[in-house]
């Protein structure tokens, strides 16, 4: 029995309230040619699907619907490849149930 | 107003924050609590499930006044493979007790009003406020924070970091270590609506009942990992999650394992026709009292999941939270009461007073499982699940073959599966952390 489809990740996202903080990435990836193990495990494992391959191969993120769970600043913080801080006060995204 | 300066400043408006804050500001202390979130909740996820015991501990009266969505009368445990589930299930009248012993909650709901009894407490509570620093002294003693809002410091004799389990201050203060791929489980969760009617036909129960579903199998295709399928009022929490080092392992992404669970025959008629109106993901603790990290030093206390307080066995987290949260705020009371300064020497109280109670004992009793359970994920998640599948409908179905062949045959699926040593080293190795 097929309740619904899958869906996309990024359909899923709007399902949920986000204030988006302009200007003000809340988690970077460094510069890079060839991406890391780590940072192309993010590809994967981001829940939000924030890590995407440029056309040039290397791993970009956009934050916008990041759910701040933390797992890539789990696996890739260490190796330098991410730089993570939380979303400044308010920001971010704003669960409504949790 | 923030030149003053407190007596504690509490990192973090969650279970446990809210705890230390109550706790610490009924007593008197003039205490700051700080949150990034909108509004408390705001940030959070959880199952839930609300532990009445040690909410009672904090506020007896909440059963009249929280938000809580239903008391539970049955726990089921489904063991799974793809296409079926064995499950046990336990349902008692019992707990239609006038005090009910367990409840589902919704994060946000809950943790607003958990907040408004922090303030009526008389704490001052600021959210939309991100701690970015802890402020230390020239001999590296925690004296207080530094906030996104205001240029400098605010100062406390005291500081509570109940950030989470992701917790950056700590981190990034050097007072622990960053949580590891293999001691944290990311989980994702949806929150499925439907009528208040439709919930109670198919969970069989009436009023304000509640039922509970853990389940495990090779829904985690073989990594450590848990479902869960939580019935609310007027909608069904439903999650599952992975240790992170399995998730980078193998590739699997979080979404796709969700989809995959929702789409088991034995998931999909419960969530069937649902509204989804939120997607959401957290990490839970999951290394057990052996990542446990340094509890308490000058001028700090970690508590909650920040001190990775979580009991992944059980699923129990917040209320560990809470009674860390606790516990920590009456050890800090009782240094103050002595007028003593708040010096690691002093504050190892709360360390002693936190391995007296079941918060310290219980994760003790587990310590050996989160490694076993991980190094033998194969097995307990996957080889297990189809093994157990198989012998029951080996046992159920009717198909004219001798019982006694039949036995024989599931006998020999299991020891060709993980041989006789296989079997016994698992049942060994099992018993041996579950003592
Ligand atoms: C999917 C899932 C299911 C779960 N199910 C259950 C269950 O059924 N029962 C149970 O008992 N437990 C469960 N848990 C565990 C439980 O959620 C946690 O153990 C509990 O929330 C820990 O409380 P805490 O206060 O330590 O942390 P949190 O509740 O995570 O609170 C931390 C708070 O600190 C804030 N914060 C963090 N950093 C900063 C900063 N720098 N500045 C300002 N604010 C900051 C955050 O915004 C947040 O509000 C579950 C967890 C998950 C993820
Ligand atoms: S914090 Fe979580 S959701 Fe956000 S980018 Fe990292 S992995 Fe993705």
């Amino acid at each position: 029995m097929n309740v619904e489809p899958s869906m996309r990740v990024e359909d899923k996202l709007y399902y949920n309230r986000y204030l988006v903080d302009v200007g003000h990435p809340h988690v970077k990836v460094r510069a890079h040619t060839t991406p890391s193990p780590q940072l192309l495990a993010l590809l994967k494992v981001c829940p939000a699907r924030c890590y995407e391959l440029n056309d040039n191969g290397q791993v970009e993120i956009t934050v916008d619907g990041c759910i701040e769970c933390g797992t890539c600043r789990v696996i890739a913080e260490p190796t330098g490849d991410i730089q993570w801080s939380h979303p400044r006060g308010g920001y971010g995204v704003l669960f409504k149930f949790g | 107003m923030i030149e003053e300066r407190f007596d504690a400043i509490v990192v973090g408006a969650g279970m446990a924050g809210n705890a230390a804050a109550l706790t610490m500001a009924r007593r008197g202390m003039k205490v700051l609590q700080l949150e990034r979130g909108e509004y408390p909740g705001s940030k959070n996820v959880q199952g839930a499930i609300l532990y009445a015991d040690m909410m009672e501990k904090l506020i007896p009266e909440f059963r009249e006044e929280a938000p809580l969505e239903r008391h539970l009368v049955e726990q089921r445990f489904w063991i799974m493979d793809d296409r079926s589930h064995v499950g046990m299930h336990y349902r008692s009248d019992d707990f239609n007790e006038e005090r009910p012993n367990r409840y589902t909650i919704i994060r946000a709901q809950f943790d607003k009003w958990f907040s408004s009894k922090v303030r009526e407490a008389g704490a001052t509570v600021l959210c939309e406020t991100t701690v970015t620093e802890l402020a230390r002294d020239d001999r590296e003693r925690v004296v207080g924070v530094r906030t996104d809002r205001r240029d400098g410091e605010i100062h406390a004799d005291v500081v509570v970091l109940a950030e989470g389990v992701n917790g950056l201050l700590g981190t990034r203060a050097g007072l622990r270590a960053r949580p590891t791929p293999d001691n944290v489980a990311l989980a994702v969760k949806e929150m499925h609506f439907l009528p208040r009617e439709t919930i109670e036909a198919r969970f069989n129960l009436k009023g304000d009942e509640g039922v509970v579903i853990e389940a495990a199998g090779t829904i985690s295709r073989g990594m450590t990992g848990m479902g869960f399928i939580y019935a609310n009022k007027e909608c069904i929490s439903l999650g599952i999650g992975c240790l992170v080092a399995d998730f980078q392992r193998t590739g699997q992404t979080p979404y796709g394992m969700l989809d995959h669970f929702k789409q088991h025959p034995s998931v999909a008629p419960l969530i069937a026709g649902s509204e989804v109106k939120e997607y959401s993901a957290h990490l839970i603790p999951e290394g057990g009292y052996k990542a446990i990290p340094q509890l308490h030093g000058e001028g700090w206390v970690v508590v909650g999941d920040a001190a990775q307080l979580n009991n992944a066995i059980h699923r129990e987290g917040s209320n560990l939270a809470m009674t860390s949260g606790r516990i920590a705020a009456e050890a800090i009371v009782q240094v103050k009461s002595r007028r003593e300064p708040m010096t690691a020497t002093n504050l190892s109280l709360y360390k002693k007073m936190l391995d007296e109670s079941f918060v310290i004992k219980d994760l003790k009793k587990y310590k050996d499982l989160p490694t076993l359970m991980h190094t033998h994920s194969q097995n307990f998640f996957l080889t297990y699940p189809q093994l157990i599948s198989k012998a029951m409908q080996n046992f159920v179905r009717v198909d004219g073959t001798p019982k006694a062949e039949k036995e024989k045959a599931t006998l020999k699926s299991f020891v060709k599966a993980r041989s006789w040593t296989g079997l016994f080293g698992d049942a060994c190795r099992f018993a041996r952390a579950w003592r």
